[in-house]
């Protein structure tokens, strides 16, 4: 595959994520799958599965998903937004435990306040005027960032300590939206990271052997 | 047993119960989660929690104070109204559990007297939840006034064969007749529903009576609205006894092992439905 142009070498295209995870459902017992774009009457991302076949004759599954090109100019609207500038890096708890405390959370309110420290500790608040309910998960570890110029990655070198680390950034979040997160996790992750703007945004941060998935959730006004 | 004096164990609060497995209250509380609001009574016996509804049902769960490992009430007894949903949630809050697989949580539950909210803390596998529950104005519970020397006709039997039926029950009809009497059928249950009328009867002679003293025959019929949420405590129950008074008035006593083989009770009182007149057998 080839971009627009040498100097923009990439291709923006909109579908409908519902026809390729239909597609991709059938690729699961495949031997190859290919994707190309094509133009058939409109364009097209193309998914050629091989299906195993018991005889010598090839079982092909072609799919054709159709697309919408995006134009150059409108590129700057699906700029991917840069890692925030985050008060406090931290590594989630146990999804379960975490999903199921929030499931439970769900039924009290529809704002969950999530904080942390960069001593390990991440609490889980709820609150109406009949109850309040927190959750506090301590020996969390806190990863340190290295800020290059461009790409961030997790290394070694420890970020400039801004403050008390026992100062906690908090976050107020839609709390379907993050139980909605939380029960989306198939694809077991190596580690996810929280990182939180006080009062502005949750950063998470799946990281996968060769795929990473990043989710930001913007506060919920009081 | 009081255990060395904890920074939280202060003397503000009039109440302090813990418990290593904090199912053992919550299941005993679903049992009787057909309204909103309960009202607790905490007295050196132990806690009794009373669900009521349209002034014709009322359901009481018993935990005694031998169920806590530490059970301490500064004064002679402590009463307050609570969300009870809210309170399931709460003791539930880190899974429901299902099946003894998962890890208990602890429970420890404070009351700093009136006014004050109910607080808990629940610990399971180092993560710490505390809740703070607004405590309410307790309402006026129903005295139904049932005492045994007034009981007419009482069966204690195991729950076993019950859940089935009461499971069944058809729920087109509005009421539910119970029938006992000295003589055959002995103990009947009754629907009236769209499809017609189904009659269930045990036998005073069956393995699953453990005890039939019926005087009189006695035929009444409740609202079926309001006994319906008794199964889930017939469900969690091994044995239940079953008596009626003079008046027509029913009582439903469940007795249910908690998880550690605990006992703890619960009982149904309910009026029968003065709308119908004299029912046939």
């Amino acid at each position: 595959m080839q971009g627009m142009s040498a100097e923009a070498n990439e291709i923006y295209v909109e579908l409908c994520p519902e026809n390729l995870l239909r597609a991709l459902r059938t690729a699961q017992a495949a031997r190859w799958v290919k994707m190309k774009l094509t133009n058939k009457h409109t364009p097209c991302l193309t998914v050629e599965v091989e299906l195993p076949s018991i005889g010598s004759c090839h079982r092909l599954a072609v799919h054709d998903i159709p697309i919408t090109i995006i134009k150059r100019r409108d590129w700057a609207d699906y700029a991917e937004p840069e890692m925030p500038d985050f008060d406090v890096s931290i590594t989630m708890p146990t999804l379960k435990m975490l999903k199921n405390v929030v499931d439970k959370m769900k039924n009290i309110n529809n704002f969950v306040s999530l904080s942390a420290n960069q001593n390990g500790e991440m609490k889980l608040s709820v609150e109406t005027d009949m109850v309040s309910i927190n959750t506090h998960f301590k020996d969390l570890f806190n990863p340190a960032w290295r800020r290059d110029a461009g790409d961030a990655g997790v290394g070694e070198s420890s970020r400039s300590s801004q403050g008390d680390p026992a100062q906690f950034a908090q976050a107020r979040i839609d709390i379907r939206r993050f139980a909605q997160f939380l029960s989306s996790q198939q694809v077991n992750p190596n580690r996810v990271i929280c990182n939180i703007v006080n009062n502005r945004v949750v950063h998470f941060y799946l990281m996968h052997d060769d795929v990473s998935l990043q989710y930001f959730m913007p506060v919920v006004s009081t | 047993m009081l255990s060395t004096q904890q920074a939280d164990d202060d003397s503000a609060n009039v109440f302090v119960a813990k418990l290593d497995n904090a199912r053992n209250v919550s299941n005993i509380l679903k049992a009787i989660h057909f309204k909103d609001t309960a009202t607790v009574f905490v007295t050196s016996q132990g806690l009794k929690v009373t669900v009521e509804d349209a002034k014709c049902v009322q359901a009481n769960a018993f935990i005694q104070a031998a169920v806590f490992h530490h059970f301490v009430l500064t004064q002679d007894q402590a009463t307050f109204k609570v969300n009870l949903s809210v309170l399931i949630e709460c003791l539930t809050i880190f899974g429901s559990g299902a099946g003894g697989s998962t890890a208990a949580a602890s429970l420890k539950m404070c009351y700093a007297g009136y006014g004050s909210p109910l607080v808990l803390m629940l610990e399971e596998d180092g993560v710490l939840t505390d809740c703070s529950l607004k405590t309410l104005e307790p309402d006026e519970v129903l005295d139904f006034d049932f005492c045994s020397t007034n009981v007419i006709n009482k069966i204690i039997m195991k729950s076993e064969c019950l859940k089935e039926v009461f499971n069944e029950l058809d729920t087109s009809s509005d009421i539910l007749q119970i029938l006992m009497s000295p003589d055959a059928p002995f103990l009947q249950l009754s629907t009236f529903g769209n499809a017609g009328s189904t009659h269930s009867s045990f036998s005073k002679e069956s393995d699953m009576v453990e005890a039939f003293q019926c005087t009189q025959t006695q035929s009444n019929r409740y609202k079926m609205q309001l006994l319906r949420p008794s199964s889930k405590a017939l469900a969690l129950s091994a044995r239940i006894s079953i008596r009626t008074d003079a008046r027509g008035f029913l009582s439903l006593q469940y007795m249910i092992r908690n998880d550690d083989g605990q006992v703890c009770f619960v009982e149904f009182f309910c009026a029968p439905d003065e709308e119908m007149e004299e029912p046939d057998h």
